[in-house]
């Protein structure tokens, strides 16, 4: 396995093990409080839709020219990257609320129990929220598998780790009967967009007609150097508020990104 | 027609987010990579200064959005 091979297969994990972590959050909250089979007919209806997007969408994207593919792509990887990056360097100065599986866990467990009575049999609200929760937190990693792999052509390995990233958790998961609330997400979110605007900035480059010194050599310095200026960025807004108590107040709200339950 | 508008917000959202500044300077970035190696001059150097500097512009954005 080549370098950029184990970079794709680690960054295309991480980022499936953060969202998984909060996917199952979601199923746990209905299935405990509603109906397991409901809810796992929804994991299992969203697992279905997603391989079907990924096989339709993987060989069509494949198909078009390599220069075309890395500028178009790496610019799209950057673009999601950077939204991660950013998000994640706000948690991490203190800017913006940090998840917490535990709290969304109860969020959404109130919530279910709240949501009228349960049928005997198939219960259409576990159904339905296991399904949304999957299908949107699935989607960024079908799209992560997608331009990672087809940039590569190694869309299979791709969803291989997304496959290997599910199972670990979901084993986790069955282990602890509980949220994965001791999973570090915030972490795992900063390296997977440290990941992500790497090999965007890395690909696009190249898609748009540079040569990077060294070839794929070059992303073993892109990548600690994003990592670098990533941290430095996060201790000076750190600093910053630290300094100007009074100008901020508080941590940021969710956004729109958030409400729409697809979390970076 | 509605539909298909709401789906090209849900994807533009999906992809772009709330910072559409950054979106843009990527695209522009690019752009100019490109105009560069196109004239014969080694251009890997563009796609690094732009990012450090749209990301530093994003997270100054947002700071300042929430003193407010």
């Amino acid at each position: 396995m080549s370098g950029a091979e184990l970079g794709l297969a680690l960054s295309v994990f991480l980022a499936c093990t953060v969202e998984a972590v909060e996917a199952l959050t979601i199923v746990l909250a209905v299935g405990s409080t509603r109906s397991w089979s409901s809810a796992m007919s929804g994991v299992g209806a969203a697992m279905l839709a997603l391989a079907v997007i990924v096989a339709a969408l993987g060989p069509a994207i494949t198909s078009l020219p390599i220069d075309v593919l890395r500028v178009l792509i790496g610019g799209l990887l950057l673009i999601f990257g950077l939204q991660w990056l950013r998000k994640a360097i706000l948690r991490s100065a203190g800017l913006k609320a940090k998840h917490d599986e535990a709290q969304i866990y109860e969020a959404q467990a109130t919530a279910a129990r709240a949501a009228g009575a349960r049928h005997d049999g198939f219960d259409g609200y576990a159904f339905t929220i296991a399904f949304k929760g999957v299908l949107l937190e699935g989607l960024e990693v079908a799209f992560i598998v997608l331009t990672f792999g087809a940039n590569q052509h190694r869309v299979a390995l791709a969803a291989a780790a997304a496959g290997l990233a599910v199972l670990v958790v979901v084993a986790a998961g069955a282990a602890a009967r509980a949220p994965l609330a001791k999973v570090p997400e915030n972490t795992l979110k900063f390296a997977v967009g440290v990941m992500l605007s790497s090999f965007g900035m890395f690909w696009g480059a190249e898609g748009a007609g540079a040569s990077w010194p060294g070839g794929d050599a070059a992303l073993l310095a892109i990548i600690p150097g994003v990592l670098i200026v990533a941290i430095a960025m996060s201790k000076r807004v750190a600093r910053t508020l630290d300094s100007a108590p009074t100008a901020h107040s508080g941590p940021l709200t969710a956004d729109s990104t958030d409400q729409a339950t697809v979390s970076v | 027609m509605t539909r298909v508008r709401g789906f090209l917000l849900a994807v533009w959202e999906f992809v772009v987010g709330d910072d559409w500044r950054t979106a843009i300077g990527v695209a522009l970035a690019l752009a100019l990579t490109a105009l560069v190696a196109a004239v014969g001059v080694s251009a890997w150097w563009v796609m690094p200064l732009a990012v450090f500097g749209l990301l530093a512009l994003s997270i100054r954005r947002a700071a300042r959005g929430s003193s407010r």
